[in-house]
């Protein structure tokens, strides 16, 4: 290939770019270490685990603590748990969020402003402030320790999802809505087909952002659970540490259970999970 | 003709989410300013006891050292998770590559209070903990970080830092892209050193985004519980006791319903505060951009 026309010039890295590699570098090191050290441990023998100096690499690896720890632990119905609750919910909050907010972003209705208004309102309750109230309140239901529970307050409403997806179909030209009046379409045939098809990079990061909030709750099921076969994954593996408080290779398996599977989400998908994130980040 | 229609299909597709946002953040809500001023143990009779519970708890000195360990929990996690992350954020906005370099720092964001806080134990783990081990390479003997009363909070600001860290640097970026090359340009035109064009252009019109980061990071911080009930449940003592454990505990340990909502509205209070704050005061930039 020398010599070649097509290869580019070789890439020049300046000096200062070297240094800032490096403090980078470090800083990406830093970051990543917790997770490869319970990695690390998670594949240790008892005695090892306590060895000082540590050992970086165990060998041999002690696969069989994974064995051990999902027998123990029901992480496959805790997976299934998480999984079906988030997507039920993730699902519900896109369709009637993005109704609504097409309902504020385009329509004229006497209430719209002072409901709006409502809506923007709850991004400024913490809930923590009425979880109590909440809970008071589902007892009643008969839902504690169900995972309706878990569902029910999440399904129909979250604000931030209508106040997002309304700055984005605000920014839809009208024309696009007329031309599809013209032809004799209804508004719930507008929103599906010309709608939301144009807001899709807005629904996917709040998609994003609604699985993250849902997938990682915690105080609702510490609250609400209490039967281990109804725990979601934070939960169960939040039980464990009570349990096997002396059994770090054990422990630091079942985090590595916990995460390695999001994680493994998280890096195929990075660019889309990091920008709607910071999209849905910047604009709460 | 539709429009005759209209009002009516906005009613109906604002119904179901007006109908959540009713029955289970309004009622609630309400419910909640309704019992902090009621004596109520979850059963029996609600008698009112107006602002009794108020005083109270602010004269109980388990509340005010969760309302200390709180602010000093956000105290030390913000100004310095702020400032790496800005400096991670400009480092990260002069080289190439620097999306490989997001995915890790982002990692921990995505990753679970619970998950978080169970490696952490092990981190921080005072005889075995791998953070001790390294400390002890360079002479430092580390304390026995969740089990001391004067590092607890620290330990947890760690942690803090460290999780929040990814979505920072990811706004700062946000930021500095937004930023014109043109002022750079007219700058190095007039010779301005790079430190004078960090201090004259990036920090002024970085400054909304400063504020934004610092103000969710506060709001966050007063919220912060999870890690905190995973790793220490308050303790030692009540070393790491933060106000929604305060909470937590006094409805769901005590029983005393109205006590804890009156801590809420509390808690409830200052966060509305601070986003007021934010809201108010970005509103003003916009004009002033505009």
């Amino acid at each position: 290939m020398k010599g070649s026309p097509i290869m580019k010039k070789p890439l020049r890295i300046k000096p200062v770019q070297w240094v800032l590699h490096i403090v980078l570098s470090l800083g990406a090191v830093v970051m990543v270490f917790p997770f490869l050290w319970t990695l690390s441990s998670s594949l240790k023998t008892p005695a090892q685990i306590f060895q000082i100096p540590p050992i970086w690499l165990p060998n041999p690896v002690q696969w069989e603590n994974f064995i051990r720890t999902l027998e123990v632990m029901p992480f496959d119905a805790a997976y299934f748990n998480s999984f079906y609750i988030t997507v039920v919910v993730v699902i519900s909050q896109v369709f009637f969020c993005s109704l609504a907010a097409y309902a504020f972003a385009k329509f004229q209705f006497p209430g719209d402003k002072f409901l709006f208004l409502l809506v923007i309102s709850m991004m400024m309750v913490p809930k923590q402030v009425i979880i109590v109230p909440q809970y008071l309140m589902l007892q009643q239901f008969g839902w504690v320790d169900t995972h309706w529970a878990l569902i029910m307050p999440e399904l129909l409403f979250k604000a931030f999802g209508i106040f997002l997806l309304r700055q984005f179909i605000m920014g839809i030209p009208r024309e696009l809505e007329e031309a599809a009046i013209v032809d004799g379409a209804h508004p719930l045939r507008i929103w599906w087909s010309v709608i939301f098809p144009l807001i899709r990079p807005a629904l996917a990061a709040f998609a994003i952002f609604a699985f993250k909030d849902m997938w990682n709750q915690f105080l609702e099921p510490l609250i609400y659970l209490n039967s281990p076969q109804l725990f979601t994954v934070p939960m169960l593996l939040n039980s464990f540490k009570g349990l096997y408080t002396a059994d770090w290779a054990l422990m630091m398996a079942g985090a590595v259970i916990s995460i390695l599977p999001i994680l493994i989400v998280y890096v195929i998908l990075q660019r889309q999970i990091i920008e709607g994130i910071a999209l849905t980040g910047m604009k709460g | 003709m539709h429009h005759r229609y209209r009002k009516w299909w906005a009613y109906a597709f604002v119904t179901p989410a007006m109908i959540g946002l009713l029955v289970f953040w309004l009622i609630p809500l309400c419910f909640a300013f309704a019992l902090s001023i009621m004596k109520w143990d979850g059963f029996g009779e609600k008698t009112f006891v107006g602002f009794n519970h108020f005083i109270d708890q602010f004269q109980n000195p388990v509340f005010q050292t969760a309302v200390i360990n709180t602010v000093y929990y956000t105290v030390l996690t913000i100004p310095p998770g702020i400032a790496i992350a800005l400096l991670l954020a400009l480092a990260l906005n002069k080289i190439p590559g620097k999306n490989v370099y997001r995915v890790f720092y982002f990692m921990p964001v995505v990753t679970s209070s619970v998950s978080v806080g169970i490696m952490w134990i092990w981190i921080l783990n005072g005889d075995f903990g791998i953070l001790n081990t390294l400390l002890g390479y360079i002479g430092i003997e580390g304390p026995n970080w969740l089990s001391d009363a004067n590092w607890v909070i620290p330990a947890i600001a760690m942690l803090g830092i460290w999780w929040g860290l990814g979505f920072n640097i990811v706004i700062f970026l946000a930021g500095l892209q937004g930023i014109s090359r043109s002022y750079y340009e007219a700058a190095e035109i007039d010779g301005a050193t790079p430190l004078q064009k960090f201090v004259h252009i990036t920090l002024p019109l970085l400054s909304p985004t400063t504020f934004f980061v610092t103000v969710m990071a506060v709001i966050t911080s007063f919220q912060v519980f999870d890690q905190v009930f995973v790793m220490t449940q308050g303790g030692p003592g009540r070393a790491s006791h933060v106000m929604v454990l305060h909470v937590y505990e006094t409805a769901f340990q005590n029983g005393q319903f109205g006590a804890s909502a009156a801590t809420a509205v509390v808690l409830f209070v200052i966060i509305l505060f601070f986003t007021l704050m934010q809201f108010k005061v970005s509103r003003r930039w916009v004009h002033y951009e505009g």
